[in-house]
């Protein structure tokens, strides 16, 4: 995707807040901020987020478009909508740091090995491939992101719980093999291929100086 | 009680042997007591859930949510599409949003799911309600309580309702700071809810707890820690995710921090089954981690 | 009224009976308060109770009614008779609720209330009942001095009112600063934008209303007389002159903007392309929609900034320290002209305000056009090379920035056009008669930059409205909006407070109506707020006069000139009736009719006086009727104990107190006085504005004739209170009380 990437700055080289705006889901909301900072006061992980959200707003308007999409800060937005509930502005803020996150991953700006972004990304592909979510198997994946050895030590300090789990018949091992899924998994894959093509479409288009 | 049908899915982690397999249970005793018949939407699919964007940009995300959506139209009709699941439920009200008032995305989801033969349209979809407004709003809380076999008499429970149950949505005529259904709800069926429990709509850390563990549970040490000082003996809530975060995690936590937590995390679906005189394990309290021993005493009596 | 015949009226209703022998108050009325009449009634201010006293004064020819029962401020309407004197004495807030219904209380509280029975006698003699002055005469036109939109406002208001106007201004057209406008902020709908100002519109129905009469390039020469009856002369710019005959007036004479010249480190001054907002609102005109050319070299502009606060809401000297109020929604709608052209705006901002009820509607159009909002603090604005550099500090992100743009526009505050201050001005011409030289340099660096007057005023205390602060020429802001200083001379707009268009529009209405208010008063000889409605009025009796000028210097109000042999000349109509003079006058010469030295001074000399030796001293507190004595009523509603040795006055203001009553409560064996006024200084509550301060510096005096007498100087005391002080106010009477027992009880009962 760092194709698209240097089309887009070749694109919106003077505005970054205008490529928002364009390609990023809520992103003609940014300029209504009106920077008061009760998103970032009222945000769960605030403290852990290097650009809290008024500031990444401030950020897109002064142009900063690489310190924001290689930022892991939106990656720790825990979609507690605090902000969207108490934003006198109403700003959808929330889908806006889920867009900007995933218009980063898009353009593979996206900080790497960034725990969430892997999360969500394994959790993605459980639904695209099933339809549903494997618990079990996205645990797994999970805890075997970083490589077999680092894998069987997380999955062993996990284990009480999984055994809880187990025990009280919220996880069942057997899942492991196929599990809960859809009936028509190949049309949900159609579906989200071309949903996926809608949406490049989309931001290429205006790459393209359309 | 007048009999009464949605159309509904569970979510994923509602299913069989999934890690809210007793919400389920638990959900079904009481449906069954109330004499609610939940119909499934046959083939279903997962709703993408907040963390779906990270591999999912807006229109895939939604595309999901429009599938469910398009699929219950196709089979229940016009039957109101009960989420027991608040992520689904916010999943698909958003899905309903953005089809009614953002053309652009209506178009690319439409575009989608054409790909199987279905369509969604504006002001043609069924209405998405979370199960708790079901109970609130059709059969209401007073018929609830009215309706109960035992009260829950000797509990103290605090009712943490956390975020997306609450926000963006919410239920009809709550604030976002200190709503009251929960402990409405606990009162209804006999229990004394803790009041002003600090941390009621606080952030259990939600998906974060898989990626950030030590954020996550530094967030849920301080819902625990409120609870007590409010005297619960127990913790009620109505998000799958939630029980899942502040139950599971107390070994870790009192690990991590050094406490002593040892307090069982229901769902209110298992207070109103065993106030309607469901047993334990119907009331799926044979699931809980940490026993709620006085709650199965109580649906031993 | 040839024979005075007391009717006095005991109410046994809302407790008193239950508390009070009310029998032996009948007794003490018609005993030592001489009453002719003295009754008693279960329920005074009912039907029945009026009646009872009606028929007293129709049939018994009473002509001095004393109502003892609740406080005079209670029941007005019920007690209210033609022709005849009212005295009130309080026992239910004042007496009843403030004391214990204990056995051991009982004695001292019957002491209390038949002390105020026989206070009220003692006043009711020395009343009278205002008789008309003679002065009225009703004169339906007002001037109005500025022809911008506020003063064309007032005029069209007034003209709506049905009154004439002789409308005053100095340039040659109508409009003002509204008329180089290009489009103004909507006073509704905010989300649609900038609109246009209508000037033109105002202008038309001006110029064919027959019953305004429009003066161009004319100021104000002379104004003298007094409400009612002014008369102005109009000078032209051509040399002629003309008279004019009006009831009020209304000065609306605007602001000019901060000289941009004296900010070089934001650019003032230092390029063309550095403009104020005036300013770049005439570029904006002259573009009427296309893009707008900057001066320097006429490029069209792609990128402007907008600087905020740019020399206002600032301590640094030379500097603005007050908000303007207007240039936030200014520079976002200038902005917007930028975007509408194709540019590109970005407004530097430190507090966005947008003030009113459209204001924040504006902001948000400002941003759905695109405008950039940073909250930033410039550091520098420097001209090169044809760009202008603005650095600041994000205050957002923290960081150092710099924005290159084509122009730069400062938003700089308002500056009154009022004119000069007529304290400073009569304070320069003192220190320059005793030939003060530090004392007329750092006066007359304060008068420095200031306008020439305005109105010209004829008044013994100056030519011009007295300032607030900064300049405007506000008064009392929380209680009187509209009043100046000046009875029956009105500021509205930005002369008044920073304000915007929309305000000053609703501004300009507000002081129309006053005017005309003003108009009416003085025809019937009625005071203005805060005694609206007064028709008592100070009366000098001149043959004692010594001419000491005191009531002419202090009264807060310029309502007294002098004559040709410095005695002092009253301008009824100019009075607000809070009797600062009569607390002046040293050979108290000055009263009113119904409130003198006499009705106050026999009041506080009729209280039964305890020997030395009883222990029951006796407190005397002179309570201002705005706030203090209000605050004792509602201490009263509140139940509040307070100690049964006081006994209470209300008076008009502080500033009315003349000292003759505390030098007479000290020798009749007062143990202690206690004044209580409203706030002074400069965020003063005093409803008379100096009143209160006045007293205060009276009071400080006072110490010579409390070592004269050999007596402690604790014993006279004054306070500040509010009308909210419900619990503070007992708490000072019984400290005071406390004091007392500690001092011991005054030699001086006879």
């Amino acid at each position: 995707m760092t194709q698209m990437n240097q089309a887009m700055i070749e694109k919106y080289r003077s505005s970054f807040l205008k490529e928002v705006e364009t390609n990023v889901e809520e992103g003609h909301w940014v300029k209504m901020c009106m920077q008061c900072g009760v998103c970032s006061g009222s945000c769960p992980l605030g403290p852990h987020w290097e650009h809290p959200p008024q500031e990444i707003f401030m950020m897109i308007r002064a142009n900063k478009r690489d310190e924001v999409l290689k930022s892991s800060s939106m990656w720790f937005c825990t979609s507690c909508y605090n902000c969207i509930a108490r934003c006198p502005r109403g700003l959808p803020i929330t889908h806006i740091m889920h867009g900007l996150a995933s218009y980063s991953k898009k353009l593979g700006l996206a900080p790497k090995s960034q725990p969430t972004e892997s999360f969500g990304q394994i959790f993605w592909n459980s639904i695209a491939s099933n339809g549903r979510v494997n618990e079990l198997k996205i645990g797994l994946a999970l805890q075997f992101k970083d490589g077999f050895g680092q894998g069987v030590k997380n999955a062993m300090a996990q284990k009480d719980l999984g055994m809880a789990m187990m025990k009280t018949k919220r996880m069942n091992p057997m899942e492991f093999f196929g599990g809960h899924t859809c009936k028509d998994k190949s049309g949900i894959a159609r579906m989200l291929k071309k949903a996926q093509e809608v949406e490049d479409q989309h931001i290429a288009n205006y790459g393209a100086g359309k | 009680m007048a009999k009464r049908e949605y159309s509904y899915y569970p979510g994923c982690s509602s299913q069989k042997k999934a890690s809210a397999d007793n919400f389920m249970r638990s959900a079904n005793a009481m449906c069954d007591a109330l004499d609610i018949t939940l119909k499934e939407i046959d083939d279903w699919n997962c709703c993408g859930a907040s963390i779906g964007y990270a591999g999912g940009g807006e229109i895939p995300r939604l595309s999901l949510s429009a599938r469910n959506i398009a699929l219950s139209k196709q089979q229940h009709g016009d039957a109101d599409i009960i989420a027991p699941c608040a992520a689904c439920w916010i999943a698909t009200k958003e899905a309903e949003e953005r089809v009614e008032h953002n053309p652009r995305v209506r178009e690319g989801i439409n575009a989608a799911l054409a790909e199987i033969g279905l369509k969604v349209e504006p002001a043609q979809m069924p209405k998405t309600r979370h199960m708790v407004e079901m109970l609130v709003e059709d059969i209401g809380l007073d018929t609830i309580a009215n309706g109960k076999k035992k009260g829950l008499e000797g509990l103290t429970i605090a009712g943490y309702v956390g975020c997306q149950t609450n926000r963006p949505f919410g239920i009809a005529g709550e604030s976002f700071e200190n709503p009251k259904y929960l402990d409405n709800m606990v009162e209804a069926v006999g229990a004394k809810a803790v009041d002003r429990y600090a941390k009621k709509v606080a952030c259990c850390s939600g998906a974060l707890m898989f990626s950030e563990p030590e954020k996550g549970q530094a967030l849920v040490r301080d819902i625990i820690e409120a609870a007590y000082d409010g005297g619960a003996d127990m913790i009620v809530t109505p998000c799958q995710l939630c029980q899942m975060n502040v139950e599971s995690y107390q070994t870790d936590i009192n690990k991590r921090f050094g406490t002593k937590f040892n307090i069982p995390v229901v769902y209110y679906t298992q207070l109103i089954a065993v106030a309607y005189g469901k047993s334990a394990e119907e009331a799926g309290l044979d699931g809980q981690i940490i026993k709620a021993t006085k709650l199965e005493a109580l649906a031993g009596k | 009224m040839a024979d005075m015949k007391i009717g006095a009226y005991i109410c046994k209703g809302c407790g008193i009976a239950e508390r009070l022998d009310t029998k032996s108050l009948v007794s003490v009325a018609t005993r030592d308060g001489k009453a002719a009449i003295g009754r008693e009634h279960d329920f005074l201010c009912n039907a029945d109770g009026v009646a009872m006293i009606q028929q007293d004064i129709d049939g018994e020819g009473v002509n001095r009614v004393v109502i003892v029962g609740c406080s005079r401020r209670a029941k007005t309407e019920a007690f209210s008779f033609e022709g005849v004197t009212l005295s009130r004495a309080n026992l239910r807030e004042g007496v009843i609720w403030v004391r214990p219904d204990t056995d051991e209380a009982r004695e001292t509280t019957q002491e209390m209330a038949e002390d105020y029975v026989r206070m009220a006698c003692a006043e009711a003699k020395f009343l009278k009942v205002p008789e008309s002055s003679g002065e009225q005469g009703l004169l339906r036109r007002i001037m109005v001095v500025g022809g911008g939109v506020s003063g064309m406002t007032a005029a069209l208001e007034a003209a709506k009112a049905g009154y004439e106007v002789v409308l005053v201004e100095k340039a040659g057209q109508l409009g003002g600063v509204a008329a180089q406008m290009y489009k103004r902020v909507p006073a509704k709908n905010g989300r649609q934008g900038p609109v246009d100002p209508e000037v033109e519109k105002m202008v038309h129905a001006i110029e064919s209303l027959p019953s305004i009469k429009v003066h161009l390039n004319t100021t104000v020469a002379k104004t003298s007389g007094a409400p009612g009856r002014f008369k102005v002369e109009l000078a032209t710019e051509s040399g002629s002159s003309s008279e004019a005959e009006v009831g009020a007036i209304v000065q609306a004479t605007g602001f000019v903007p901060y000289d941009i010249n004296k900010l070089p480190e934001l650019g003032g001054g230092k390029s063309p392309d550095v403009v104020d907002q005036l300013g770049f609102e005439m570029l904006a005109k002259a573009a009427n929609g296309g893009p707008i050319k900057r001066p320097s070299d006429g490029k069209e502009v792609g990128n402007v900034v907008f600087v905020q606060c740019a020399g206002q809401r600032s301590e640094a000297p030379g500097h603005l320290p007050y908000c303007s109020g207007h240039c936030c929604t200014t520079s976002i709608k200038q902005a917007m002209y930028v975007k509408a052209a194709g540019g590109d705006a970005t407004v530097l901002f430190d507090d966005l305000r947008t003030p009113g009820a459209t204001g924040e509607d504006f902001y948000r159009a400002g941003q759905e056009a695109g405008v950039t909002f940073s909250k930033g603090q410039v550091s520098s604005v420097e001209v090169a090379g044809g760009e202008v550099k603005v650095s600041f500090k994000d205050l957002i992100l923290n960081e150092e920035a710099v924005d290159n743009a084509d122009m730069v526009v400062l938003a700089t505050g308002m500056v009154p056009m009022s004119g000069p201050d007529p304290y400073l001005m009569l304070d320069l011409e003192s220190a320059r008669g005793q030939n003060d030289t530090a004392r007329v340099a750092d006066l007359e660096a304060q008068l420095e930059g200031g306008f020439p007057s305005v109105l010209n005023l004829d008044y013994r205390q100056g030519t011009d409205v007295p300032h607030l602060k900064h300049g405007f020429t506000d008064s009392h802001f929380i209680c009187f909006p509209y009043e100046s200083r000046r009875t029956g001379v009105y500021t509205a707009g930005p002369v008044r407070r920073p304000m915007d268009m929309a305000q000053a529009m609703e501004d300009a209405t507000g002081a129309a109506l006053k005017a005309i208010q003003a108009c009416e008063n003085a025809a019937l000889g009625r005071a203005a707020h805060p005694r609206s409605g007064d028709l008592s009025f100070p009366k000098f009796r001149m043959e004692g006069c010594t001419q000491c000028k005191r009531c002419t210097v202090e009264c807060p109000f310029g309502a007294i000139n002098e004559d040709e042999k410095r005695y002092p000349l009253f301008n009824e109509a100019r009075c607000r009736r809070c009797g600062t003079c009569m607390g002046a006058c040293p050979v108290r010469v000055i009263s009113f009719e119904n409130y003198s030295v006499e009705t106050v001074g026999q009041q506080l000399k009729a209280v039964d006086m305890p020997d030395e030796f009883s222990e029951k001293p006796r407190l005397l507190v002179l309570a201002c009727e705005n706030d203090a004595y209000p605050a004792l009523d509602m201490a009263g509603m509140t139940h509040q104990e307070y100690s049964a040795y006081v006994r209470v006055i209300p008076v008009r203001c502080l500033g009315s107190v003349n000292t003759i009553w505390i030098t007479d409560a000290l020798n009749s064996g007062y143990d202690g006085v206690m004044l209580m006024g409203c706030q002074k200084g400069d965020n003063y509550q005093c409803h008379f504005v100096k009143g209160s301060e006045m007293a205060h510096y009276r009071m400080s005096k006072i110490d010579d004739t409390l070592s004269q007498l050999n007596l402690e100087k604790e014993r006279v005391q004054t306070f500040e209170v509010s009308i909210t002080d419900i619990e503070r106010i007992p708490k000072i009477i019984n400290d005071m009380a406390e004091l007392i027992g500690q001092i011991g009880m005054s030699p001086f009962k006879f």
